[in-house]
């Protein structure tokens, strides 16, 4: 029983190991995507990038939850291209992003503007944290209490100690 | 004091609960339209029977706005509420045939009754951005000034009518009178 | 007929589950061996009539039984017969049964690992279970029938397994992340028995953390497929959404993986007793809270099944006792179980506080941006949307910051260290892995690059501090070989899941920065440039498959010149069903994959398409396996096999001394 689990569990952890690492590398034609492709044309990189951006950041208002890259058709097409035609047209991201908001709204943001509704939202995590620090210097320092106490020596024993060590000497 | 902290996880759990029943009870909600109370968008496009119109053209009493498509399977079953309202006189319906082809939308009008004062040729789908359109059928309550008072996602039947569109017509008209 | 029996089968589990859930529990209050005897055999039945019902909505699938509701929902007589085996996974009610039964099998798994154990603490722990178990099939039976008919007509055909779920992945990713999540439930049973038994002691801790370290293990993996298998199957190369259904995977084992570290601090030192307890009642609810948005309709996503408030309700009136009652009982429990021994501001156990800490506020951070927009429009009326640069902005700035600690932890010793001595053991290595961090980019990019940075240095943090850890272990013995290999198992795995966590974070951090794609629109015969790379379309021709039909592009790809190889992306249409989708070809490759998806053929004959490079992504899967590797091999370790009474008492000796630093 005791040489089964460790070989077994030797024995599985490798296999995973390498059936995963196979299959890792494997499977060059799969089937899936239902990605849109367009075939838009930028002036520049830098350009083609704010575009990237902006339709991953923008939610397709159609779709169970999509960001307009990964969908297809519909009014997630017709956004793209609107979104193409401001860069070009040379508007700032703020501009494009007041665009959508005054057609769709909120919903439209991946990223959710900051205002007096989305403020627990923005700053739940940083308050968490505070307070999981702080509760967690409260547990360090009793537990720093407690070590010391363990390892306080009452006087008996400080007497013996002092022996000790003027002996040594 | 030192007990109570145990306490805390229970406690936040109940009242997350809470809100997790609370959500089973929200209906699945339709995007609120961000035009609601704002002018409709100006626009001078063709119509799918040809002419050319503009924002003046559209009615001078409160109409409804009508998103549709052939390609549309919704549209075709509140078509026969479009019609008898169209028919009867009780509103008049313009059309915006969003993201169709121009001889598909004839036909399809030609097979099935047209109940628009006129359709709006929206091919690439500008003009629905501009709405916030997100899906056909869309239908918007607009008030003779051009203004969009309400907005409707998917069909329009005849309970829908009497439920939603029938109480906002006579809050706009009620509104109207003690206006005057 | 037979699906009948898979009905009956169920039912017969959810007696016997019941019984499990009573008998044994009363026997061991009672100290009757009689009762708690049964809690094996019990448990074994529940897993054979949960075995047979699945086995029979599977052949329910094979033989094109469309009487029965569910196989007509998600088969259809074309489909290829391993995608009908799998459809039995492709709705609610079928992957519920799928669930139950991997409950199922981890009780059997417990049931025969746990020699070791008293007999009355096992029975707890499997009657938890059996109460678990029975609440499931419960829902099942009331709500949710994988075998229900339809009468008095059984359709002729079914509509077909969506096809975005006919393929591989979907073959391996349920079950695995289900095995994963479900594994939770024992660990979970384990904080129970203790809570009711009153007693938490090293013991618990050690029975504890291999059950532990295996479940965290598969959902590991779990998890790593479901985003391996959205990469190739959404085709833009995205491989995490943050969806409200991919969420709660990450947030239990985000508590799973706080869970496995505050064990170790329980076993070594008695530590973080009612602490632990409370995170795997936490990681467990993390797995049910999956389940109700999955399924209740509560939220929006890609993934979820169709919606039902009914099922809703069950759910959460499962969640409400099972995650409501064991946190009653940890609140009236937890206060007895007392840690004796303290521990110093820089010693080990601050580091795993500090380890606790930051994986908890992630999971709590991340549930927050799942449930926010149900609650913003229960309160406002309106919609709001929060995905990737809500989350990422959150829980990138956490995770460097355990990164962090990583490095310091394993060199830290338990209760006290000194400063000076983290500080000459750990001053090398962290000058350089900022050198390498400034370097490494710098001679493959010929630029500077903030994120390349970055992720280097955390990684180059990571294994450098291992490496000087593993020199500083192999440094006593007579030779480094006996020194490796006298290290345990359970340090091996700890050494292992770390570096895994320094091979995903390359992964992520150099394809975040450097991915790039371009698209264009190619007649027969033109190329197209991208980095080293040349793609040349070499024509399309139309393909014909089991239940679709569709086009497929040749594509011809020269790395520096040299010729590479051909993809053939595809664009198909399923027939039953009439939905598009493409089929993206993918070269993967340990450094970098590349990959062109297919959009749609112009009037000219030209095709649009995309084609993508995303370096070092594969390298983000392969350390969650290494990851999961170590989790597992950890679990083999020779404290948590049964010893003989002799060796039992003196493991417990040292451990009680605090004579082990190792592991």
């Amino acid at each position: 029983m005791n040489n089964r689990i460790y070989s077994l569990s030797l024995a599985v952890g490798f296999k995973a190991l390498l059936a995963g690492f196979i299959l890792l590398l494997s499977l060059s034609g799969i089937p899936g995507a239902v990605a849109q492709v367009d075939t838009f044309e930028f002036d520049s990189e830098e350009q083609q990038q704010r575009f990237r951006k902006l339709s991953n950041e923008f939610r397709c208002p159609m779709c169970q939850n999509t960001n307009l890259t990964g969908s297809s058709g519909g009014v997630a097409e017709d956004l793209r291209r609107e979104i193409h035609r401001m860069i070009q047209d040379g508007l700032s991201d703020a501009e494009i992003e007041q665009f959508m908001f005054e057609r769709y709204g909120d919903f439209i943001f991946y990223r959710p503007r900051l205002r007096a509704e989305t403020v627990l939202l923005w700053f739940g995590p940083p308050v968490f944290l505070f307070v999981g620090g702080f509760v967690a210097f409260g547990i360090s320092r009793r537990a720093k209490k407690l070590s010391e106490e363990n390892t306080e020596l009452d006087g008996e024993q400080q007497a013996r100690l002092k022996e000790l060590l003027d002996n040594k000497v | 004091m030192n007990k109570l902290k145990f306490y805390i996880p229970v406690i936040s759990f109940f009242a997350l609960a809470l809100q997790l029943w609370r959500g089973l009870y929200l209906d699945p909600k339709e995007l609120p339209s961000m035009l609601i109370d704002k002018p409709m968008p100006g626009f001078q496009l063709s119509t799918v029977a040809g002419t050319e119109v503009e924002n003046d053209d559209l009615p001078d009493q409160i109409f409804l706005l009508n998103v549709w498509g052939s390609y549309c399977l919704p549209c075709l079953i509140e078509h026969p509420t479009l019609m008898r309202l169209s028919e009867e006189g009780e509103i008049p319906v313009v059309g915006v045939n969003y993201r169709d082809r121009q001889a598909l939308a004839l036909d399809w009008l030609a097979d099935n009754g047209n109940p628009f004062a006129f359709s709006i040729l929206d091919e690439d789908g500008r003009f629905g951005i501009d709405l916030g359109v997100y899906g056909a059928p869309e239908t918007y309550l607009v008030d003779e000034n051009g203004v969009i008072r309400f907005r409707h996602v998917s069909v329009l039947d005849e309970r829908v009518w009497e439920e939603e569109f029938v109480p906002a017509i006579a809050e706009l008209r009620g509104q109207r009178s003690s206006d005057e | 007929m037979i699906p009948e029996l898979g009905q009956f089968s169920l039912i017969l589990a959810f007696c016997l589950s019941v019984l499990l859930g009573t008998l044994p529990l009363v026997g061991a209050s009672r100290n009757n061996l009689l009762w708690m005897d049964l809690a094996r055999p019990l448990t074994a039945g529940v897993f054979v009539f949960l075995g047979i019902s699945i086995s029979i909505l599977a052949y329910a699938f094979a033989t094109d039984d469309f009487s029965v509701q569910f196989v007509t929902q998600h088969s259809n007589s074309l489909l290829p017969t391993r995608y009908k085996l799998t459809a039995v996974w492709g709705g609610h009610e079928g992957s519920f049964l799928l669930w139950t039964f991997m409950l199922s099998c981890w009780m059997l798994a417990v049931s025969i690992y746990s020699k070791s154990m008293p007999i009355d603490f096992v029975v707890r722990v499997l009657g938890v279970l059996g109460v678990l178990c029975a609440a499931y099939i419960l829902f099942m039976l009331a709500t949710s029938n994988p075998f229900d008919r339809i009468v008095p007509l059984p359709p002729v055909d079914g509509t077909d397994l969506n096809p975005a779920l006919q393929d591989f992945g979907f073959i391996i990713h349920p079950p695995t992340l289900y095995m994963g999540y479900v594994g939770f439930s024992v660990v979970f049973a384990f904080a129970i028995a203790a809570l009711l038994s009153g007693r938490l002691d090293a013991a618990w801790a050690r029975w504890s953390r291999p059950w532990a370290n295996v479940a965290w293990a598969v959902l590991t993996i779990g998890i790593a497929l479901g985003s391996w298998w959205a990469y190739y199957e959404l085709g833009w190369g995205g491989w995490w959404a943050w969806d409200p259904v991919e969420n709660p995977p990450l947030i239990t084992w985000l508590f799973g993986t706080a869970l496995i570290h505050s064990l170790a601090a329980t076993e070594k030192r008695g530590v973080f007793k009612s602490w632990t307890v409370l995170l795997a009642i936490l990681a467990f609810s993390g797995s049910l809270l999956g389940t109700f948005i999955t399924r209740s309709g509560l939220l929006t996503s890609v993934h979820a099944f169709a919606s039902d408030p009914t099922r809703g309700f069950f759910i959460l009136a499962i969640l409400g006792v099972a995650v409501g009652g064991s946190l009653l009982l940890f609140a009236l429990r937890a206060p007895l179980m007392k840690s004796e021994a303290g521990f110093d501001l820089v010693s080990r156990e601050v580091l795993l506080l500090g380890n606790n800490v930051l994986l908890v506020v992630a999971a709590a951070s991340v549930f927050l941006g799942t449930l926010f927009p149900m609650v913003y429009q229960a309160i406002t009326d309106d919609l709001i949307s929060i995905g990737p640069p809500y989350f990422n902005a959150i829980f990138v700035p956490l995770m460097i910051l355990l990164v962090l600690l990583l490095g310091i932890g394993p060199l830290c010793r338990w209760k006290k260290t000194s400063i000076s001595y983290l500080t000459l053991q750990l001053g090398k290595v962290l000058l350089s892995s900022v050198a390498l961090g400034v370097l490494i980019p710098l001679a493959v990019l010929l630029e500077f690059s903030f994120a390349a940075t970055v992720s280097v240095t955390l990684a180059a943090w990571i294994s450098l501090s291992m490496l000087k850890d593993l020199a500083n272990k192999t440094a006593n013995k007579s030779s480094r070989i006996k020194g490796l290999k006298a290290l345990s198992l359970s340090y091996y795995g700890m050494q292992a899941a770390h570096i895994g966590a320094a091979v995903m974070l390359i992964g992520i951090g150099l394809t975040s920065a450097f991915s790039y794609e371009k698209s264009v629109l190619l007649e027969a015969g033109q190329n197209i440039d991208l980095g080293n790379y040349n793609f040349q379309f070499n024509g399309s021709s139309a393909v014909n498959g089991p239940n679709y039909v569709g086009n497929e592009a040749d594509i011809e790809v020269k790395k520096n010149g040299q010729f590479l190889e051909n993809l053939y992306p595809q664009r198909r249409i399923y027939l039953a069903s009439g939905t598009p989708s493409t089929e993206m070809a993918i070269d993967a490759g340990f450094l970098r994959d590349l990959f062109v998806t297919l959009g749609e053929q112009k009037e000219s004959g030209a095709w649009s398409m995309t084609i993508y490079v995303k370096p070092f992504i594969r390298w983000i899967w392969l350390g969650a396996l290494f990851m999961a590797f170590g989790g597992i091999i950890a679990a083999g370790d020779k404290r948590y096999r049964r010893l003989r009474r002799r060796q039992l008492e003196k493991v417990d000796n040292e451990l009680s001394s605090g004579l082990q630093t190792a592991g």
